[in-house]
């Protein structure tokens, strides 16, 4: 293709299916575009993020709940002192709450060091630094893309809770990125029996109502989780459910569940199938009955929903909306919806039909980068490697921070919610700033400019960096350039 | 609920039954349009829609206490007419959520109206759908090439000033309500340094050139934050919390009532608060929802404090994609529902009342044996507000504003 096509169609598939080149690496990586896409399909895997400080989420939940024993600890001990002050800490009962300086309360435990934060945010830190460090050094990048994609479509928001603060990084590293190359069902399992995702979609604290625990303390279901299976993961909103459905789905998952700190069911923090919280008995879904006992009646609707046709159909348009164009070519997501079906979910195959379309190949570059893809793409043209500061800040403002969507239908994923007024100038703002940080590393931006966009380079663009005022103006100006924008 | 036997949509003055008074007595009334289509002239309107997503719980917001059937279902969450966290009184019938004392203070002083048991047309329960159909106006979902607000500013009589200085979007994703033809100014809280101008003016003359998506867009910024500067708000005001969070409303609507109140500035804005989605620990009196409710009422505030002499002109209307279940849920939250409240706020509003044809709490009445039944169309009420303030007709409301709505009449009669 990158024969046929040139090297200026290699050069919009290299941003189109992955994050752009790195300085020097651009004429090889336009050039052998195509057959690297293709050899990171037939690999069939992506790497894990490395400098994390938790290997999972079990060793997480278990650091999580001391953590909550021990800051509860620490504010009991606030409180013992400031109701009941000896003689000695009466100057102490005085400081406001939170004051570590030098406490003279015996009971209260050696405060943290300055400026550090707490557990589950400095978790978050890490895991997000290990992951941006991760897209800076992938090759083309396609692969990171589909973890960023996948983790989009199973999202979670790290804002919900410490536990889901704490777990958002371990959640993608274990639901999402084992399965970007893999089978759909073995991705929808892994994301839905996630204590990550039992807990931000609340189904942690559903309960069948006829089960031992639902009659015993009155407590019933919560249907937020099955709603969002449907209606998000799977079948679509337009694909043939009805609320019965999802309260029978509600039923089928009850008792998937997170291991609560007494560690009763397992590890503290690690998933569980509580069988006291479960719904009993056959239940319909979409036309067909589940019998199955306990966590085994989840699975096979979860199956089920993985390969009836609307998933098919449904993803392919997710995925060819998100590569290609915001109105995807219907052909192209027909093709993609075939893959996917008589792969039988598998991702492989629907990604090869995806590379080796020639729609998918010479669509015009439209779309505009993501806030986060724009983050990496930068960076990695640059040559530069940003600390967590340098990450958090401009994604934040641009309106995509890590694994924290509004909502569990994830971050939008076209122009009208990226290339707006307010957004474009945030962006402007954002790549001023980078601007003056590389302004020291990039010997001459013309160079750089020629090396980055190649042949998609305009004279137009050319000449504006040419003539920029300063060195920061003049990176400024390509990043923001229309090429580097859109893809 | 509305009457049809009047053709004529323009003039017509619907009956309605509304709860009003003392233990939900219901009583009738007509709306008499007093300057509907005279008024666009004759006064400067302005209009900002607040889109709550996520789902506000209207039973909540505002609890019918005097309902009988009420408490039973909201064991955990119910608020109480007496005692020390009491909702705040409305009618006799209908309270205030206790979080919201600047609301009831503009109810009391007839600035303040409420819509209750009301939704759109939509009828399922996903978030995204229902809120697509709020904010496109279209009659189902999947249609969401451009938004109400903008094909209204599009509809408005050519050389109107409105329409020139377009609708303003708050936020860097602009909600969908905005989006389309007409011109749209984005504003968000700032965060960090700005750009300097120089920079900004050489990318719109590269766009210009190259590509005219990105022009368009940053032409838009580069007017919106000329007239921020003048209105002074081009100090650094970093930090702050998001639009969940009280502090995050309070900012974004001080900045919207800035620039809709300038004299040069848009007369027509939406916003978005979100975190509404309460399906578990939910919270009656103190907790999750007050929090939010309590913003929503900090909002309030920073609209009037900010649009200052323009307050009298402004309706601000408050309304979500639909409400949560009647009962609460197994996690003391409640699930997705159907209907729930809207608010139109400020000077311009005939206030003092609380609009609902109620349909009753037992199990028969709730829709699907499940949610509070809507008995108003919000979009009913959005064309009767609009109506009021700009002097649409109604086959433009209709067929352009909100399409293929010619049987939903525009409730007239809301606007002072």
């Amino acid at each position: 293709m990158a024969e046929a096509g040139g090297l200026k169609a290699g050069a919009i598939a290299l941003q189109r299916f992955g994050l752009g080149p790195k300085p020097g690496q651009g004429e090889a990586a336009r050039a052998q575009v195509h057959d690297r896409l293709l050899a990171e399909i037939a690999a069939g895997r992506v790497a894990q993020p490395e400098g994390v400080t938790f290997s999972g989420a079990a060793e997480i939940g278990k650091a999580l709940y001391d953590f909550e024993d021990q800051e509860k600890r620490e504010r009991e001990a606030r409180r013992v002192a400031v109701a009941a002050p000896a003689s000695d800490t009466q100057m102490a009962s005085a400081v406001p709450q939170g004051l570590p300086a030098g406490s003279q309360n015996q009971m209260a435990p050696a405060p943290k060091p300055a400026n550090e934060p707490a557990l589950p945010y400095r978790t978050y830190r890490d895991e997000v630094k290990a992951r941006v460090d991760l897209a800076l050094t992938a090759e083309t990048g396609f692969g990171e893309r589909l973890v960023m994609f996948w983790s989009n479509h199973f999202c979670i928001g790290a804002t919900k809770s410490n536990m889901s603060r704490i777990m958002a990084g371990a959640y993608e590293r274990e639901a999402i990125r084992p399965h970007v190359f893999g089978r759909f069902e073995d991705m929808l399992i892994a994301a839905e029996s996630h204590p990550a995702m039992l807990d931000f979609l609340d189904n942690r604290q559903s309960v069948g109502p006829n089960s031992l625990a639902g009659k015993r303390r009155g407590r019933g279901l919560n249907e937020n989780l099955a709603r969002e299976i449907m209606e998000l993961h799977t079948l679509g909103v337009s694909g043939g459910y009805a609320q019965a459905d999802v309260t029978n789905l509600a039923r089928i998952i009850t008792g998937w569940t997170v291991v609560g700190r007494e560690g009763g069911l397992g590890l503290p923090g690690s998933f569980a199938f509580n069988a006291g919280l479960h719904e009993p008995g056959v239940t319909p879904l979409l036309g067909r009955r589940y019998d199955q006992p306990g966590k085994a009646q989840g699975i096979a609707a979860l199956t089920d929903l993985a390969h009836h046709p609307a998933t098919a159909r449904f993803i392919a348009t997710k995925l060819a909306r998100h590569f290609v164009a915001d109105t995807p070519p219907r052909a192209l997501v027909e093709k993609l919806a075939l893959a996917f079906r008589q792969g039988g979910g598998d991702l492989s195959s629907v990604y090869r039909a995806l590379v080796e379309d020639d729609a998918a190949w010479r669509a015009p570059a439209s779309k505009i980068r993501s806030p986060q893809e724009f983050l990496v793409a930068s960076y990695r043209a640059l040559g530069r490697k940003p600390d967590f500061g340098q990450i958090i800040g401009p994604v934040g403002v641009m309106g995509q921070p890590f694994w924290q969507p509004s909502g569990p239908n994830g971050y939008a994923d076209d122009n009208a919610a990226w290339a707006s007024a307010e957004g474009l100038k945030t962006r402007v703002d954002v790549a001023a700033g980078w601007g003056r940080q590389a302004a020291g590393s990039v010997a001459d931006p013309r160079v750089l400019t020629e090396d980055v966009l190649g042949p998609l380079l305009s004279p137009e663009t050319k000449q504006a960096v040419a003539r920029a005022e300063s060195k920061p103006q003049a990176i400024a100006l390509l990043l923001m350039s229309p090429e580097f924008q859109r893809r | 609920m509305v009457d049809h036997d009047d053709d004529d949509c323009e003039r017509m003055t619907p009956s309605r039954r509304a709860v009003l008074g003392a233990a939900g007595a219901l009583f009738a009334w007509s709306f008499v349009p007093k300057f509907a289509y005279a008024a666009a002239g004759a006064r400067d309107p302005r209009f900002l829609l607040v889109i709550l997503r996520g789902a506000l719980d209207g039973l909540s917001a505002v609890p019918p206490i005097g309902d009988p059937d009420y408490a039973g279902l909201r064991e955990g969450i119910a608020l109480a007419k007496d005692g020390s966290e009491a909702a705040l009184p409305l009618d006799g019938f209908f309270y205030l959520h206790p979080a919201m004392p600047n609301l009831a203070r503009l109810y009391r002083q007839g600035q303040a109206t409420i819509v209750h048991a009301a939704a759109t047309g939509y009828r399922e329960r996903s978030h995204f759908d229902g809120q697509d159909v709020l904010e496109s106006g279209q009659p189902g979902a999947g249609r969401t090439e451009s938004g109400w607000l903008n094909r209204l500013i599009a509809n408005l009589p050519a050389g109107e000033g409105i329409s020139r200085k377009g609708v303003l979007g708050v936020g860097v994703v602009p909600p969908l309500v905005v989006r389309g033809d007409a011109p749209v100014l984005g504003w968000a809280p700032p965060r960090m340094a700005r750009a300097g101008g120089d920079l900004t003016m050489r990318l719109a003359d590269l766009y210009g050139q190259r590509d005219p998506g990105l022009a368009r867009a940053l032409a838009q910024a580069i007017e919106t934050e000329g007239l921020a500067q003048r209105r002074g708000m081009a100090g650094e005001q970093k930090g702050g919390g998001g639009p969940d969070t009280a502090e995050g409303m309070r900012r974004i609507a001080e900045g919207a009532a800035a620039l809709v109140g300038a004299d040069d500035g848009p007369r027509i804005a939406a916003l978005a608060f979100e975190g509404w989605d309460t399906h578990a620990n939910e919270g009656g009196a103190k907790g999750r929802l007050a929090n939010l409710l309590g913003g929503l009422d900090g909002a309030f505030a920073a609209f009037e404090q900010g649009l200052g002499p323009v307050w009298k002109d402004t309706v601000v209307m408050v309304a979500t994609e639909f409400g949560r279940t009647a009962a609460v849920n197994g996690t003391t939250g409640t699930d997705h529902g159907t209907g729930t409240v809207a608010f139109l706020v400020g000077g311009g509003v005939k206030g003092g009342r609380v609009v609902a044809d109620w349909p009753g709490l037992k199990p028969e009445q709730l829709y699907q044996n499940r949610d509070l039944k809507p008995t108003t169309d919000i979009r009913a009420i959005a064309k009767g507000v609009v109506s009021e303030l700009f002097g649409l007709s109604g086959p433009v409301l209709a067929e352009k504003v909100f399409p293929e709505t010619g049987d939903l009449k525009p409730v007239q009669g809301l606007v002072v």
